[in-house]
């Protein structure tokens, strides 16, 4: 296989936020039966912090050369209602960000209500949970997840495009247009 | 006595549960997501939600005998204890908070006493009933059984 692409042999890494205990310990039992490794946290504020996206350690605004170390999160799921940082406001966050704005990102809400599920969509997620979250809706992430991954690894190509056959553009391995 | 009578038992008294709607589909969902490599799941997140529910039934009670009741925080209290009792099956539960929150929308501190009140029951009623069924599974598993869980 082509340079830098050792990491793509381990499993996905998924970012579970929700301030409920029970919630929490529930999605992740519901991933770890998927075979993703997760880490879980209580708020949208440690997401950020986790993430390195809080103001104080930006590591968006570092340069490539610095000694910040991004973390490999392969897809973020979040509860809507928190206290302080909402699961919209980490939604729009993380879209917002330069380093994890292709991060598919999900919500879990108990309320159905539609205008919400359509602000959230518009924002970027990818898919609206309602609870409790089963084993039918984890399944759902897998897609999603694939598609992250190739995306990373046309990324990490990049820098050797130049040694790429001329009719092979960029566009192809736009997100929108892999076909899975 | 019998593992088998044990499992008899446990099955009755599990399916009664289902048919007086003390749970509903999802405590199926809890069972599922047990199994031998994580054979205490139920039992963690049923006594997540004890702890979970005493604290916010506690807080509820503080909340509701303020001066100037906090409504928006009393509301808040029992969306979570919607939520929770919600993922973990506890129908009866759910619903008196559903009832709740509404009479919080009224700001009617005498209706929401009584819905504390009715909330509380049912929360005692099925942690009755889970410890039970619990006990039962533990006594399976003691006697050499495989948990029915």
């Amino acid at each position: 296989m082509g340079g830098g692409v050792a990491t793509e042999t381990h499993q996905f890494h998924v970012l579970a936020v929700d301030d409920s205990i029970i919630d929490r310990k529930l999605i992740e039992r519901l991933l770890k039966t998927s075979s993703y490794q997760v880490t879980a946290v209580d708020s949208g504020v440690k997401a950020l912090e986790f993430l390195g996206l809080l103001d104080d350690v930006d590591v968006d605004n570092t340069d490539s050369n610095s000694h910040h170390h991004k973390v490999e999160v392969n897809l973020i799921i979040t509860d809507y209602c928190m206290p302080a940082i909402t699961g919209y406001d980490l939604l729009r966050k993380i879209k917002e960000s330069k380093l994890f704005k292709d991060i598919p990102v999900v919500i879990m809400s108990s309320e159905n209500v539609p205008s919400r599920i359509n602000s959230c969509m518009e924002q970027g997620a990818e898919e609206f949970f309602l609870k409790p979250v089963q084993q039918s809706d984890v399944n759902k992430l897998r897609p999603h997840l694939m598609r992250g991954r190739k995306s990373s690894q046309n990324h990490k190509r990049k820098p050797v495009e130049e040694c790429l056959s001329p009719d092979r553009t960029r566009t192809r391995y736009n997100n929108h247009d892999l076909e899975l | 006595m019998e593992v088998d009578q044990l499992q008899r038992t446990f099955h009755h008294y599990h399916a009664s549960l289902f048919n007086e709607g003390f749970l509903d589909e999802q405590f199926v969902q809890l069972q599922q997501l047990q199994d031998e490599s994580n054979p205490g799941f139920v039992v963690e997140v049923v006594s997540l939600f004890f702890e979970d529910s005493e604290r916010l039934l506690n807080d509820l009670s503080k909340a509701l005998d303020q001066e100037n009741v906090d409504f928006r925080k009393i509301d808040a209290h029992v969306h979570q204890l919607k939520g929770s009792s919600s993922s973990i099956g506890a129908q009866r539960v759910r619903d008196a908070c559903i009832a709740f929150r509404n009479f919080c929308d009224e700001r009617n501190i005498e209706a929401c006493l009584k819905c504390l009140q009715q909330v509380r029951q049912e929360y005692l009623l099925v942690k009755t009933k889970l410890e039970a069924l619990l006990r039962l599974e533990q006594q399976i598993v003691a006697a050499g059984g495989a948990s029915p869980m």
